[in-house]
Protein backbone atom coordinates (compact mmCIF):
# COMPACT_ATOMS: atom_id res chain seq x y z
CA UNK A 1 0.00 0.00 0.00
CA UNK A 2 1.55 2.87 -1.34
CA UNK A 3 1.82 6.31 0.58
CA UNK A 4 -0.87 9.00 -0.75
CA UNK A 5 -0.80 12.59 -0.19
CA UNK A 6 -3.78 13.95 1.88
CA UNK A 7 -4.19 17.59 1.12
CA UNK A 8 -5.45 19.44 4.80
CA UNK A 9 -8.76 19.87 4.13
CA UNK A 10 -9.08 23.30 4.17
CA UNK A 11 -6.66 23.78 1.03
CA UNK A 12 -7.83 24.67 -1.93
CA UNK A 13 -8.77 21.39 -4.35
CA UNK A 14 -5.54 19.96 -6.07
CA UNK A 15 -4.32 20.92 -9.26
CA UNK A 16 -2.66 17.49 -9.68
CA UNK A 17 -2.56 15.92 -13.10
CA UNK A 18 -5.16 13.75 -14.20
CA UNK A 19 -3.39 10.33 -13.06
CA UNK A 20 -3.15 11.80 -9.53
CA UNK A 21 -4.21 8.33 -7.29
CA UNK A 22 -6.95 8.80 -4.72
CA UNK A 23 -8.11 7.04 -2.09
CA UNK A 24 -11.48 5.55 -1.44
CA UNK A 25 -13.13 7.04 1.64
CA UNK A 26 -12.77 3.92 3.52
CA UNK A 27 -9.39 2.19 2.81
CA UNK A 28 -9.30 -1.50 2.88
CA UNK A 29 -6.86 -0.77 6.50
CA UNK A 30 -9.12 0.65 8.06
CA UNK A 31 -12.16 -1.48 6.73
CA UNK A 32 -10.31 -4.77 7.73
CA UNK A 33 -9.47 -3.67 11.20
CA UNK A 34 -13.29 -2.24 11.26
CA UNK A 35 -14.76 -5.74 11.02
CA UNK A 36 -12.05 -7.31 13.30
CA UNK A 37 -13.02 -5.12 15.98
CA UNK A 38 -16.46 -6.20 15.69
CA UNK A 39 -16.02 -9.75 16.78
CA UNK A 40 -12.83 -9.06 19.14
CA UNK A 41 -14.67 -6.03 20.81
CA UNK A 42 -18.02 -8.28 21.38
CA UNK A 43 -15.72 -11.34 22.57
CA UNK A 44 -13.76 -9.16 24.85
CA UNK A 45 -16.50 -7.49 26.63
CA UNK A 46 -18.42 -10.90 27.56
CA UNK A 47 -15.40 -12.38 28.57
CA UNK A 48 -14.33 -9.80 30.54
CA UNK A 49 -17.64 -9.59 32.24
CA UNK A 50 -17.57 -13.03 33.44
CA UNK A 51 -14.28 -12.35 34.97
CA UNK A 52 -16.27 -9.00 36.73
CA UNK A 53 -18.71 -11.80 37.45
CA UNK A 54 -16.57 -13.30 40.06
CA UNK A 55 -16.06 -9.96 42.27
CA UNK A 56 -18.96 -7.93 40.52
CA UNK A 57 -17.77 -4.98 43.21
CA UNK A 58 -15.54 -2.01 42.63
CA UNK A 59 -12.91 -1.56 45.51
CA UNK A 60 -10.66 -3.58 48.12
CA UNK A 61 -12.56 -6.41 50.31
CA UNK A 62 -13.31 -4.05 53.44
CA UNK A 63 -13.65 -0.83 51.71
CA UNK A 64 -15.77 -1.03 48.93
CA UNK A 65 -16.37 2.21 46.75
CA UNK A 66 -19.47 3.69 48.01
CA UNK A 67 -20.49 5.90 44.71
CA UNK A 68 -20.76 2.85 43.14
CA UNK A 69 -24.36 2.18 43.04
CA UNK A 70 -24.04 -1.26 41.46
CA UNK A 71 -21.95 -2.92 43.99
CA UNK A 72 -22.80 -6.70 43.83
CA UNK A 73 -24.72 -6.24 40.40
CA UNK A 74 -23.91 -9.73 38.35
CA UNK A 75 -23.55 -9.25 34.85
CA UNK A 76 -26.53 -11.67 33.45
CA UNK A 77 -25.87 -14.75 31.90
CA UNK A 78 -26.19 -13.72 28.13
CA UNK A 79 -23.76 -11.23 28.07
CA UNK A 80 -21.14 -13.24 29.20
CA UNK A 81 -18.66 -15.19 27.41
CA UNK A 82 -16.01 -18.44 28.41
CA UNK A 83 -18.53 -20.27 31.03
CA UNK A 84 -16.21 -19.82 34.22
CA UNK A 85 -14.03 -17.68 35.44
CA UNK A 86 -10.72 -19.96 33.98
CA UNK A 87 -12.45 -19.62 30.99
CA UNK A 88 -13.24 -16.19 30.54
CA UNK A 89 -9.90 -15.32 31.31
CA UNK A 90 -8.34 -17.79 28.54
CA UNK A 91 -10.29 -16.01 26.19
CA UNK A 92 -9.63 -12.76 27.22
CA UNK A 93 -5.97 -12.92 27.87
CA UNK A 94 -6.18 -14.43 24.08
CA UNK A 95 -8.28 -12.36 22.20
CA UNK A 96 -6.71 -9.09 24.07
CA UNK A 97 -3.16 -9.99 21.83
CA UNK A 98 -5.45 -10.07 18.51
CA UNK A 99 -7.22 -6.72 19.40
CA UNK A 100 -4.36 -4.70 20.42
CA UNK A 101 -2.50 -5.98 17.03
CA UNK A 102 -5.84 -4.85 15.29
CA UNK A 103 -5.59 -1.29 17.02
CA UNK A 104 -1.81 -1.37 16.15
CA UNK A 105 -2.10 -1.97 12.60
CA UNK A 106 -5.36 0.75 12.18
CA UNK A 107 -3.41 3.11 14.52
CA UNK A 108 -0.08 2.89 11.84
CA UNK A 109 -2.12 3.46 9.01
CA UNK A 110 -4.07 6.13 10.56
CA UNK A 111 -0.99 7.89 10.94
CA UNK A 112 0.99 6.71 8.60
CA UNK A 113 -1.17 7.19 5.74
CA UNK A 114 -2.35 10.82 6.79
CA UNK A 115 -6.17 9.67 7.68
CA UNK A 116 -5.65 11.54 11.16
CA UNK A 117 -6.17 14.73 8.76
CA UNK A 118 -9.69 13.83 7.80
CA UNK A 119 -10.75 11.64 11.06
CA UNK A 120 -8.65 13.22 14.45
CA UNK A 121 -11.00 15.77 16.26
CA UNK A 122 -8.69 19.28 15.83
CA UNK A 123 -10.04 21.55 18.19
CA UNK A 124 -9.27 25.16 16.24
CA UNK A 125 -10.97 22.94 13.26
CA UNK A 126 -14.33 20.86 14.83
CA UNK A 127 -14.85 22.19 18.34
CA UNK A 128 -17.58 24.71 16.46
CA UNK A 129 -19.14 22.45 13.92
CA UNK A 130 -19.33 20.03 17.16
CA UNK A 131 -21.53 21.94 18.93
CA UNK A 132 -23.63 23.06 16.23
CA UNK A 133 -24.04 19.41 15.51
CA UNK A 134 -25.19 18.77 19.17
CA UNK A 135 -27.86 21.28 18.36
CA UNK A 136 -28.75 19.69 15.71
CA UNK A 137 -29.32 16.10 17.40
CA UNK A 138 -30.94 18.12 20.49
CA UNK A 139 -33.57 19.70 17.99
CA UNK A 140 -32.12 22.92 19.27
CA UNK A 141 -30.81 23.59 15.60
CA UNK A 142 -32.83 23.09 13.05
CA UNK A 143 -30.55 22.40 10.34
CA UNK A 144 -27.71 19.70 10.18
CA UNK A 145 -24.31 21.07 10.01
CA UNK A 146 -22.41 21.08 6.74
CA UNK A 147 -19.37 18.04 7.44
CA UNK A 148 -16.93 17.80 5.17
CA UNK A 149 -15.93 14.17 5.73
CA UNK A 150 -17.26 13.61 9.29
CA UNK A 151 -18.48 16.20 10.97
CA UNK A 152 -17.05 17.61 14.36
CA UNK A 153 -18.92 15.37 16.46
CA UNK A 154 -18.47 12.52 14.57
CA UNK A 155 -14.71 13.32 14.87
CA UNK A 156 -15.17 14.14 18.30
CA UNK A 157 -16.59 10.63 19.07
CA UNK A 158 -14.27 8.08 16.76
CA UNK A 159 -11.23 10.39 18.47
CA UNK A 160 -12.35 9.94 22.18
CA UNK A 161 -13.36 6.21 21.04
CA UNK A 162 -8.73 5.91 20.06
CA UNK A 163 -8.23 7.41 23.36
CA UNK A 164 -10.67 4.83 25.35
CA UNK A 165 -9.51 2.41 23.50
CA UNK A 166 -5.61 2.95 24.78
CA UNK A 167 -7.02 3.41 28.15
CA UNK A 168 -8.25 0.34 27.89
CA UNK A 169 -5.23 -1.33 27.18
CA UNK A 170 -2.97 0.27 29.52
CA UNK A 171 -5.50 -0.46 32.82
CA UNK A 172 -5.87 -3.60 31.13
CA UNK A 173 -2.34 -4.49 32.18
CA UNK A 174 -2.29 -3.01 35.12
CA UNK A 175 -4.82 -5.31 36.34
CA UNK A 176 -2.83 -8.15 34.51
CA UNK A 177 0.48 -7.11 36.42
CA UNK A 178 0.05 -4.84 39.18
CA UNK A 179 3.66 -5.69 40.19
CA UNK A 180 5.66 -6.34 37.13
CA UNK A 181 4.25 -2.89 35.98
CA UNK A 182 3.63 -1.42 39.34
CA UNK A 183 4.17 1.99 37.99
CA UNK A 184 1.80 1.53 35.06
CA UNK A 185 -0.91 0.45 37.94
CA UNK A 186 -0.16 3.43 40.22
CA UNK A 187 -0.73 5.78 36.90
CA UNK A 188 -4.58 4.74 38.14
CA UNK A 189 -4.74 4.98 40.67
CA UNK A 190 -3.83 1.39 42.60
CA UNK A 191 -4.91 -2.18 41.17
CA UNK A 192 -8.69 -0.98 42.38
CA UNK A 193 -8.55 2.06 40.35
CA UNK A 194 -7.58 0.63 37.31
CA UNK A 195 -10.40 -2.05 37.40
CA UNK A 196 -12.58 0.98 37.75
CA UNK A 197 -11.13 2.64 35.08
CA UNK A 198 -11.07 -0.35 32.85
CA UNK A 199 -15.33 -1.00 33.40
CA UNK A 200 -15.82 2.27 33.17
CA UNK A 201 -13.92 2.06 29.67
CA UNK A 202 -16.18 -1.01 28.47
CA UNK A 203 -19.36 1.36 29.81
CA UNK A 204 -18.16 3.85 27.50
CA UNK A 205 -17.35 1.75 24.58
CA UNK A 206 -20.65 0.12 24.89
CA UNK A 207 -22.15 3.70 24.99
CA UNK A 208 -20.36 4.20 21.58
CA UNK A 209 -21.13 1.47 19.71
CA UNK A 210 -24.84 1.90 20.98
CA UNK A 211 -24.78 5.18 19.63
CA UNK A 212 -22.86 4.45 16.71
CA UNK A 213 -25.51 1.35 15.70
CA UNK A 214 -28.48 3.72 15.72
CA UNK A 215 -26.94 6.37 13.79
CA UNK A 216 -25.09 3.59 11.11
CA UNK A 217 -28.78 2.51 11.18
CA UNK A 218 -29.98 5.61 10.17
CA UNK A 219 -27.43 5.97 7.39
CA UNK A 220 -27.46 3.07 5.84
CA UNK A 221 -25.26 3.83 3.13
CA UNK A 222 -22.09 4.19 5.68
CA UNK A 223 -22.47 0.38 6.31
CA UNK A 224 -22.11 0.05 2.75
CA UNK A 225 -19.03 2.35 2.47
CA UNK A 226 -17.24 0.20 4.97
CA UNK A 227 -17.47 -2.36 3.57
CA UNK A 228 -17.04 -1.38 -0.54
CA UNK A 229 -14.89 1.35 0.28
CA UNK A 230 -17.21 4.19 -0.95
CA UNK A 231 -16.36 6.31 -3.84
CA UNK A 232 -12.88 7.72 -4.33
CA UNK A 233 -13.31 11.43 -5.37
CA UNK A 234 -14.04 12.62 -1.82
CA UNK A 235 -10.56 12.75 -0.57
CA UNK A 236 -9.95 15.70 -2.60
CA UNK A 237 -12.95 17.93 -2.24
CA UNK A 238 -14.51 17.75 0.43
CA UNK A 239 -18.31 18.02 -0.22
CA UNK B 1 -9.37 -5.53 -9.08
CA UNK B 2 -11.63 -4.57 -6.67
CA UNK B 3 -13.33 -8.16 -6.74
CA UNK B 4 -10.26 -10.03 -5.69
CA UNK B 5 -10.06 -7.77 -2.65
CA UNK B 6 -12.85 -8.65 -1.77
CA UNK B 7 -12.90 -12.22 -2.34
CA UNK B 8 -9.58 -11.78 -0.15
CA UNK B 9 -11.60 -9.93 2.54
CA UNK B 10 -14.32 -12.71 3.04
CA UNK B 11 -12.52 -15.81 2.77
CA UNK B 12 -9.79 -13.82 5.89
CA UNK B 13 -13.42 -12.66 7.14
CA UNK B 14 -14.51 -16.06 7.12
CA UNK B 15 -11.49 -17.40 8.83
CA UNK B 16 -11.57 -15.00 11.61
CA UNK B 17 -14.64 -15.29 12.39
CA UNK B 18 -14.85 -19.54 12.46
CA UNK B 19 -11.49 -18.92 14.86
CA UNK B 20 -12.43 -16.28 16.81
CA UNK B 21 -16.11 -17.29 17.36
CA UNK B 22 -15.25 -20.78 18.29
CA UNK B 23 -17.36 -22.87 16.63
CA UNK B 24 -15.30 -25.86 16.70
CA UNK B 25 -14.34 -26.53 20.80
CA UNK B 26 -11.27 -28.14 19.17
CA UNK B 27 -10.04 -25.67 17.39
CA UNK B 28 -10.73 -23.17 20.11
CA UNK B 29 -9.04 -25.51 22.85
CA UNK B 30 -5.86 -25.64 20.74
CA UNK B 31 -5.93 -22.10 20.30
CA UNK B 32 -6.50 -21.21 23.68
CA UNK B 33 -3.62 -23.66 24.82
CA UNK B 34 -1.34 -22.20 22.37
CA UNK B 35 -2.34 -18.34 23.85
CA UNK B 36 -1.57 -19.61 27.13
CA UNK B 37 1.47 -20.80 25.88
CA UNK B 38 2.40 -17.26 24.28
CA UNK B 39 0.77 -15.53 27.77
CA UNK B 40 3.37 -17.76 29.71
CA UNK B 41 6.47 -16.70 28.46
CA UNK B 42 5.29 -12.94 28.33
CA UNK B 43 4.56 -12.94 31.86
CA UNK B 44 8.22 -14.98 32.91
CA UNK B 45 9.57 -12.33 30.35
CA UNK B 46 7.82 -9.60 32.11
CA UNK B 47 9.25 -10.80 35.56
CA UNK B 48 12.20 -9.79 37.21
CA UNK B 49 13.55 -11.35 40.49
CA UNK B 50 14.24 -8.01 41.54
CA UNK B 51 11.48 -5.95 41.40
CA UNK B 52 9.58 -5.64 44.76
CA UNK B 53 5.84 -5.17 45.15
CA UNK B 54 5.35 -1.87 47.23
CA UNK B 55 5.54 -2.12 50.91
CA UNK B 56 2.66 -0.37 52.53
CA UNK B 57 2.67 1.69 55.93
CA UNK B 58 1.23 0.42 58.77
CA UNK B 59 -3.08 0.77 59.26
CA UNK B 60 -3.96 -0.46 55.83
CA UNK B 61 -4.22 -3.40 56.64
CA UNK B 62 -8.13 -4.99 55.37
CA UNK B 63 -9.70 -5.69 58.81
CA UNK B 64 -9.22 -9.57 59.79
CA UNK B 65 -12.94 -10.57 58.96
CA UNK B 66 -13.29 -8.75 55.60
CA UNK B 67 -9.70 -10.83 54.48
CA UNK B 68 -11.74 -13.91 52.79
CA UNK B 69 -10.92 -16.99 53.91
CA UNK B 70 -10.04 -19.78 52.22
CA UNK B 71 -9.76 -23.80 51.85
CA UNK B 72 -11.12 -26.29 49.59
CA UNK B 73 -12.26 -28.76 53.32
CA UNK B 74 -15.68 -29.36 54.14
CA UNK B 75 -14.54 -28.18 57.68
CA UNK B 76 -11.41 -25.34 58.64
CA UNK B 77 -8.93 -27.89 58.13
CA UNK B 78 -6.69 -28.49 61.53
CA UNK B 79 -3.03 -29.19 61.77
CA UNK B 80 -1.85 -32.36 63.65
CA UNK B 81 -0.13 -31.81 66.79
CA UNK B 82 2.98 -33.17 66.03
CA UNK B 83 2.93 -30.84 62.46
CA UNK B 84 5.85 -30.79 60.56
CA UNK B 85 7.20 -29.11 56.96
CA UNK B 86 8.83 -31.54 54.85
CA UNK B 87 11.04 -30.66 52.02
CA UNK B 88 12.71 -32.98 49.63
CA UNK B 89 12.42 -33.64 46.18
CA UNK B 90 15.99 -33.43 44.98
CA UNK B 91 17.95 -32.20 47.63
CA UNK B 92 21.09 -32.88 48.97
CA UNK B 93 19.99 -32.57 52.60
CA UNK B 94 15.72 -33.05 52.74
CA UNK B 95 14.74 -31.75 55.66
CA UNK B 96 11.74 -32.18 58.32
CA UNK B 97 11.15 -28.71 60.39
CA UNK B 98 9.00 -27.75 63.21
CA UNK B 99 7.37 -24.63 63.66
CA UNK B 100 9.87 -23.65 66.38
CA UNK B 101 12.52 -24.60 63.71
CA UNK B 102 11.11 -22.28 60.87
CA UNK B 103 10.83 -19.36 63.36
CA UNK B 104 14.03 -19.27 64.19
CA UNK B 105 15.65 -19.23 60.35
CA UNK B 106 15.78 -15.77 59.06
CA UNK B 107 12.68 -13.81 59.34
CA UNK B 108 11.15 -11.83 56.62
CA UNK B 109 8.37 -9.47 56.95
CA UNK B 110 6.42 -7.95 54.52
CA UNK B 111 2.67 -5.45 54.21
CA UNK B 112 1.49 -6.05 50.91
CA UNK B 113 -1.29 -6.01 48.27
CA UNK B 114 -3.07 -9.52 47.97
CA UNK B 115 -4.52 -10.02 44.53
CA UNK B 116 -6.89 -12.84 43.75
CA UNK B 117 -7.70 -14.43 40.56
CA UNK B 118 -11.51 -13.24 41.39
CA UNK B 119 -10.40 -9.44 41.02
CA UNK B 120 -10.33 -8.65 44.74
CA UNK B 121 -7.35 -6.83 46.58
CA UNK B 122 -6.58 -6.60 50.89
CA UNK B 123 -3.88 -5.96 52.12
CA UNK B 124 -2.19 -8.01 55.01
CA UNK B 125 1.13 -7.97 57.16
CA UNK B 126 3.20 -11.41 56.36
CA UNK B 127 6.08 -12.71 58.63
CA UNK B 128 8.42 -15.73 57.60
CA UNK B 129 11.30 -17.62 55.92
CA UNK B 130 12.09 -17.12 52.50
CA UNK B 131 11.54 -20.04 50.28
CA UNK B 132 15.12 -19.39 48.81
CA UNK B 133 16.15 -19.60 52.73
CA UNK B 134 14.42 -23.05 52.84
CA UNK B 135 16.05 -24.33 49.33
CA UNK B 136 19.77 -22.91 50.85
CA UNK B 137 19.23 -24.68 53.77
CA UNK B 138 18.33 -28.28 52.21
CA UNK B 139 20.75 -27.77 49.50
CA UNK B 140 18.79 -27.29 46.17
CA UNK B 141 19.91 -30.00 43.36
CA UNK B 142 21.51 -27.59 40.50
CA UNK B 143 18.66 -29.72 37.88
CA UNK B 144 16.14 -27.90 39.96
CA UNK B 145 13.80 -25.87 37.50
CA UNK B 146 10.56 -26.06 39.82
CA UNK B 147 9.10 -26.53 42.84
CA UNK B 148 6.00 -28.20 44.41
CA UNK B 149 3.74 -27.01 47.76
CA UNK B 150 1.32 -29.61 49.16
CA UNK B 151 -1.25 -29.32 52.24
CA UNK B 152 -3.49 -30.81 54.53
CA UNK B 153 -6.56 -28.61 52.94
CA UNK B 154 -8.03 -31.95 51.32
CA UNK B 155 -4.68 -32.34 49.10
CA UNK B 156 -4.48 -28.76 48.07
CA UNK B 157 -1.40 -28.15 46.19
CA UNK B 158 0.49 -25.61 43.52
CA UNK B 159 3.60 -25.82 41.90
CA UNK B 160 5.71 -22.81 41.24
CA UNK B 161 8.36 -21.85 38.87
CA UNK B 162 12.15 -21.42 40.94
CA UNK B 163 12.29 -17.63 39.71
CA UNK B 164 8.98 -16.66 41.47
CA UNK B 165 9.40 -18.94 44.53
CA UNK B 166 12.71 -17.32 44.99
CA UNK B 167 11.78 -13.95 44.90
CA UNK B 168 12.50 -12.08 48.11
CA UNK B 169 9.07 -11.84 48.88
CA UNK B 170 7.80 -14.85 48.75
CA UNK B 171 8.13 -16.85 51.89
CA UNK B 172 6.59 -19.60 53.87
CA UNK B 173 4.43 -17.05 56.48
CA UNK B 174 3.28 -18.05 60.13
CA UNK B 175 2.08 -14.53 61.03
CA UNK B 176 -0.22 -12.48 59.58
CA UNK B 177 -1.10 -8.93 60.96
CA UNK B 178 1.56 -9.43 64.19
CA UNK B 179 -0.22 -12.67 65.44
CA UNK B 180 0.40 -16.27 64.31
CA UNK B 181 -1.44 -17.47 61.66
CA UNK B 182 -5.08 -17.83 62.14
CA UNK B 183 -6.75 -21.21 61.39
CA UNK B 184 -8.86 -19.67 58.95
CA UNK B 185 -5.63 -18.48 56.78
CA UNK B 186 -3.90 -21.55 56.61
CA UNK B 187 -2.15 -22.16 60.26
CA UNK B 188 0.63 -23.23 60.94
CA UNK B 189 2.16 -22.49 57.98
CA UNK B 190 1.73 -21.41 54.43
CA UNK B 191 2.96 -19.41 51.19
CA UNK B 192 2.96 -16.06 50.74
CA UNK B 193 4.13 -14.03 47.70
CA UNK B 194 4.02 -11.02 46.36
CA UNK B 195 4.35 -12.16 42.95
CA UNK B 196 1.77 -14.65 41.89
CA UNK B 197 -2.53 -14.83 42.26
CA UNK B 198 -3.79 -16.15 45.36
CA UNK B 199 -4.33 -19.70 44.58
CA UNK B 200 -0.88 -20.47 44.19
CA UNK B 201 -0.17 -19.53 47.53
CA UNK B 202 -0.83 -22.67 49.45
CA UNK B 203 -2.04 -22.76 52.66
CA UNK B 204 -1.78 -25.43 55.61
CA UNK B 205 1.25 -26.62 54.66
CA UNK B 206 3.26 -30.22 54.92
CA UNK B 207 5.38 -30.61 52.21
CA UNK B 208 7.80 -28.63 49.71
CA UNK B 209 9.44 -30.29 46.70
CA UNK B 210 11.91 -29.16 44.89
CA UNK B 211 11.34 -31.02 41.25
CA UNK B 212 13.47 -31.16 37.49
CA UNK B 213 10.01 -31.41 36.13
CA UNK B 214 7.05 -28.74 35.59
CA UNK B 215 3.36 -30.89 37.69
CA UNK B 216 0.38 -29.00 37.86
CA UNK B 217 -1.97 -28.10 41.11
CA UNK B 218 -5.36 -28.05 42.18
CA UNK B 219 -6.66 -25.45 40.50
CA UNK B 220 -4.17 -25.66 37.96
CA UNK B 221 -5.03 -29.09 36.90
CA UNK B 222 -8.63 -27.93 36.49
CA UNK B 223 -8.59 -25.16 33.81
CA UNK B 224 -6.88 -22.27 35.85
CA UNK B 225 -3.41 -20.66 34.61
CA UNK B 226 -0.59 -22.22 36.03
CA UNK B 227 2.12 -19.53 36.22
CA UNK B 228 -0.21 -16.60 37.23
CA UNK B 229 2.00 -14.13 38.28
CA UNK B 230 0.89 -10.44 39.27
Amino acid sequence: MPALEIEPLDAPPSEAGPDRRTRREQPLPIRLTHWFNVPLLVLMAASGLQIFYAYPELGPRGALYRWYPLQGVQPPSWIRFGGWLAGARHWHFALAWFLMLNGAVYLAYFFWSGEWRRRLFLPKRDAANALRMFAYYTHIARTPQPDDFYNGLQRLAYTIVIIVGIVMVLSGLAIYKPVQLHWLTMLFGGYDGARVVHFAGLCILAMFVATHLVLVAAHPRDIIKMITGGGRAALDRPS
Amino acid sequence: MPRSIDRRKLILGGTAASLLAGCDNRASAWFLKAMERWNEHFQAALFSPHRLAPELPPGTETPLRDFPQYYISDDLPEAPDDWTLKVGGIVRRPQVLTLDELKKMPRTAMRIQHHCVEGWSAVAAWAGVRVSDIAHLAGLDPRARYVEFRSFDSGYWSSWDLPSAFHPQTILAYEMDGMPLPPGHGAPLRLYSAVKLGYKMVKYLTEVNFLPNRTGGYWEDQGYEWFAGV
